[in-house]
């Protein structure tokens, strides 16, 4: 990245940086794809997981179609109990495996967080730990298929 | 956007009065103190003014001051300064503090149980105030110090000083004298009250304690000043050593602006510190009637025995670092003890001692009124956290039954 060459101000005026990166604001106060009240009634889904706990002050949950003849998840819903960022790497874990006409399962089960974090244009160490959890879900996900299909 | 500042237990503004005065005095006044020339002689009068000051609202003597550098380096001289000091005339030497002390005292203490010290923390009820019997259970011919502190930044919870204080005085006069101390009596008490100065009583004497710590950024005043009460006879270990000033127990050169800041807060905040208190529990009585009724939420602390200006509320089902930045968005500033906020990711120490369920802490929500706060601006709370709670439970994966929160 590079950095402007400004004369160094010791009071900031106008920009005051946010806690985490642009992108974990945006899908933090934009979430995506998310499973509103109500709705699990209403969406189709061949599979589920879920990973975390509250103890620890993060859950995260996915409900997934995935197409059976292509083994490509064609629409997946989250909800996500946890701070700014896990609910930011749960909304933006739900962009990757769906874009571009879907990933395939085996590809998706290979996602680690380090995939999650770089999408996300970074997070805090202190943070990944705890917060990016969406990684597993996803993986309880995919077992879930497998195993309802069956 | 306009801020509403709802964390004064986090910090406060300086007011202007605080402001105007600091202001003055480093327009022109930069002489060290410790100088015999003009400059010099200058700073040093101005620094004898507020401790002069200090003493009076105090009701204290001057040399009972000692000016730091904030709550923590008083609390950190405190302790230290008594255990070090005193430490020789015991064989196991005990100090007693509570489980919702500040991580100043509460780290203080494991340091000092490294030195040998044998440290018990005293549990408290579901309210967050200590149990006497504890703390008199807890007292015994070894004890050198106890520390509790006045009023909680978190819960708000107010402990009964002076009750506390009696219980140490009657236990102290069944004790014959330490053979090897010739003039005090064993334990000494000291009290954190940095959260109380702005509506409380803090005259040492009135409250029984031996030796008190209290900050000027809580008060409307500036960071990076505050005070060590020390009943005189007391004998301090320095922590910092240099110089020699503050009668060698704090060396460095003074911070003559910001102490005359301190001083200048102090005296403001007692003197309004009623009617201020009066005003503030209106408004938070308000606020916490109307934040009850948002569904699965409860208030933490006690109802009676409260800072005027705290509330402590669980919001369940969701998590506080993402609550505290939705209403970050919308301009509010609050706190949270959910572990996701803190630097070290564990849920506040507080919570748990009263009791807490992990999953219940993440989601509280501090808020401190302060001298900025109007019903409007709490009007305009109320309605932004029932919109980002409400949000927030739509995203969250959980769905604690009010039922289930307690232990």
């Amino acid at each position: 990245m590079k950095t402007k060459n400004k004369k160094a101000d010791l009071i900031l005026k106008n920009e005051v940086p946010w806690l985490y990166s642009k992108n974990v604001k945006e899908h933090f106060f934009h979430p995506k794809n998310f499973m509103k009240p109500g709705e699990e009634k209403k969406f189709k889904f061949n599979a589920y997981g879920e990973a975390g706990s509250t103890v620890c002050g993060d859950l995260m949950k996915f409900w997934l179609w995935i197409d059976p003849k292509t083994e490509k998840i064609k629409k997946a819903k989250w909800r996500t109990f946890g701070c700014g960022s896990a609910i930011a790497s749960t909304s933006v874990l739900s962009i990757i495996i769906t874009e571009k006409g879907g990933l395939s399962i085996r590809k998706a089960a290979l996602i680690k967080p380090q995939d999650i974090i770089k999408r996300l244009g970074g997070l805090p160490n202190i943070k990944i730990h705890c917060s990016v959890l969406g990684d597993e879900a996803l993986k309880e996900a995919i077992e879930n298929y497998y195993h309802n299909k069956k | 956007m306009k801020r509403i500042y709802l964390d004064h237990a986090a910090t406060t503004p300086v007011r202007p009065e605080v402001k105007k005065i600091m202001d003055a005095f480093q327009n022109g006044y930069f002489g060290n103190p410790s100088a015999i020339y003009f400059e010099g002689r200058q700073a040093k009068a101005a620094l004898d003014s507020a401790r002069e000051l200090i003493a009076k609202i105090l009701g204290a003597e001057t040399k009972e001051i000692i000016f730091t550098n904030g709550g923590t380096e008083s609390i950190n001289l405190a302790l230290f300064g008594v255990s070090r000091q005193y430490k020789k005339l015991f064989k196991k030497p005990r100090l007693i503090t509570s489980r919702i002390e500040h991580p100043a005292v509460l780290e203080a203490m494991r340091e000092l149980a490294k030195e040998g010290f044998e440290i018990i923390y005293l549990p408290v009820d579901k309210f967050g105030l200590v149990r006497i019997k504890e703390l008199k259970k807890s007292l015994n011919n070894q004890t050198v110090l106890v520390s509790v502190m006045y009023a909680n930044n978190e819960i708000g919870t107010i402990q009964p000083i002076t009750k506390i204080a009696k219980a140490i005085e009657n236990f102290k006069n069944k004790q014959t004298l330490n053979p090897k101390s010739q003039i005090l009596k064993f334990p000494l008490f000291h009290t954190d009250a940095c959260q109380a100065a702005g509506s409380l009583e803090i005259q040492p004497q009135k409250l029984g304690v031996d030796l008190m710590s209290l900050n000027a950024s809580k008060i409307y005043g500036p960071k990076a000043s505050g005070l060590l009460y020390a009943k005189k006879g007391i004998e301090l270990k320095p922590i910092i050593f240099g110089g020699g000033q503050e009668n060698k127990l704090r060396s460095g050169t003074e911070n003559v602006a910001g102490w005359i800041g301190l001083a200048k807060a102090l005296e403001l905040s007692q003197k309004e510190k009623i009617a201020e208190a009066k005003r503030l529990r209106t408004l938070r009585d308000y606020f916490i009637k109307n934040l009850l009724k948002i569904p699965k939420t409860f208030l933490n602390g006690h109802l009676q025995n409260r800072l005027a200006n705290n509330i402590n509320l669980t919001v369940l089902n969701i998590e506080g670092e993402a609550l505290i930045l939705q209403l970050d968005k919308y301009g509010i500033s609050a706190s949270t003890g959910s572990a996701c906020h803190s630097k070290i990711l564990q849920p506040s120490h507080v919570l748990m001692a009263i009791g807490l369920k992990p999953e219940t802490i993440h989601g509280s929500l501090r808020l401190t009124l302060g001298h900025s706060t109007t019903k409007k601006e709490v009007d305009y709370a109320l309605r932004i956290i029932n919109k980002v709670v409400k949000k927030l439970r739509q995203i969250s994966a959980v769905d604690i039954k009010n039922n289930e929160n307690k232990k």
